[in-house]
């Protein structure tokens, strides 16, 4: 019997959509962990009333968190281009206004992805005891 | 597809979630580049999460997160491993049972501040 999937994409068969169908998936599997461990982090054994500047210089001081939070950034914001991007393929029916919008959207994209980037790369934690 | 079934339901909240969480992210990017700035531009920047009005949107987004993450293994799931629709049907009931009781803990540590619980 076929399973019913209402909504979600069937798998493409071939070429562009393919790969990136597959891409959802990836990086879906890559960030599961990555993001719920963060927000654990975040909530659970921290707490926004005591996250302050003090706590991410502290965390950014080596570069574990820094990768940690680069791997997220990558995945989380590439995933959630290209679920977006497949949102544009339903609704916009013009193919000009598709490209359009998809075009935009990347652009966007690659600025966050660098700065977020930068801010990972460059940041200096204040010498120690402020 | 047909009307009335509960995937769908699942696959529309699948699809906000995922919007709502890209939109955050944004946000978020630009509200933790100001460790750049000094550290009091950060301190200012992440003192919404300190409002007590705004405690029960991030109980949300992180509602939202499990959600997606829940729903995106499933879809997964029956990509992969062919799944009859009554399967289906109760591999959603179950998966609901479960968020609803991993949602409890959470609310416990994010809301419970709000209550006097913590
Ligand atoms: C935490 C682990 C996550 C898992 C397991 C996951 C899983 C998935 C899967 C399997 C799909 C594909 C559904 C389909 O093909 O129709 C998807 C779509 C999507 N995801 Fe995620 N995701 C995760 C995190 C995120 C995050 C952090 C964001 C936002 C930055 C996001 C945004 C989206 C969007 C916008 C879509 C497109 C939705 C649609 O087409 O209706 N996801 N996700
Ligand atoms: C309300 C919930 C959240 C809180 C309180 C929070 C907190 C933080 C904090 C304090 C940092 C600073 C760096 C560090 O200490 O690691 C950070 C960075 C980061 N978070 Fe979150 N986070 C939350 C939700 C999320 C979600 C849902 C995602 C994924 C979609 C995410 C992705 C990231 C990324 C990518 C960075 C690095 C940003 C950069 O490149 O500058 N966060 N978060």
């Amino acid at each position: 019997m076929r399973a019913v999937r209402p909504g979600y994409r069937e798998r493409p068969s071939g070429g562009v959509p393919l790969f990136l169908w597959f891409y959802m998936r990836v990086s879906a599997i890559g960030m599961i962990g990555l993001v719920i461990g963060h927000l654990y982090i975040m909530h659970i054994l921290n707490s926004t009333d005591t996250i302050d500047f003090a706590f991410v210089a502290e965390r950014f001081r080596g570069p574990l968190w820094r990768t940690y939070d680069l791997v997220i950034l990558i995945f989380a914001l590439s995933h959630g281009l290209v679920g977006l991007r497949g949102i544009f393929d339903d609704y916009i029916h013009h193919r000009g206004w598709r490209v359009a919008a998809e075009v935009a959207m990347w652009v966007v994209g690659v600025v966050f992805l660098a700065f977020g980037a930068l801010v990972l790369f460059t940041f200096q934690p204040p010498a120690a005891g402020r | 597809m047909y009307r009335g079934h509960p995937g769908m339901l699942a696959w529309v909240l699948h699809r906000i979630t995922g919007l709502a969480v890209l939109l955050f992210l944004f946000a978020h990017i630009v509200e933790t580049s100001m460790i750049l700035v000094s550290p009091e531009a950060y301190n200012k920047a992440i003192e919404l999460y300190r409002q007590p009005w705004f405690k029960p949107l991030e109980f949300l987004l992180v509602a939202a997160v499990l959600f997606h993450a829940g729903n995106g293994l499933m879809v997964m799931i029956i990509d992969f491993i062919p799944t009859p629709s009554r399967t289906y049907r109760r591999m959603f009931w179950i998966g609901a049972g479960v968020y609803a009781v991993l949602l409890v803990p959470v609310a416990y540590f994010m809301l419970g501040g709000l209550v006097g619980l913590r």
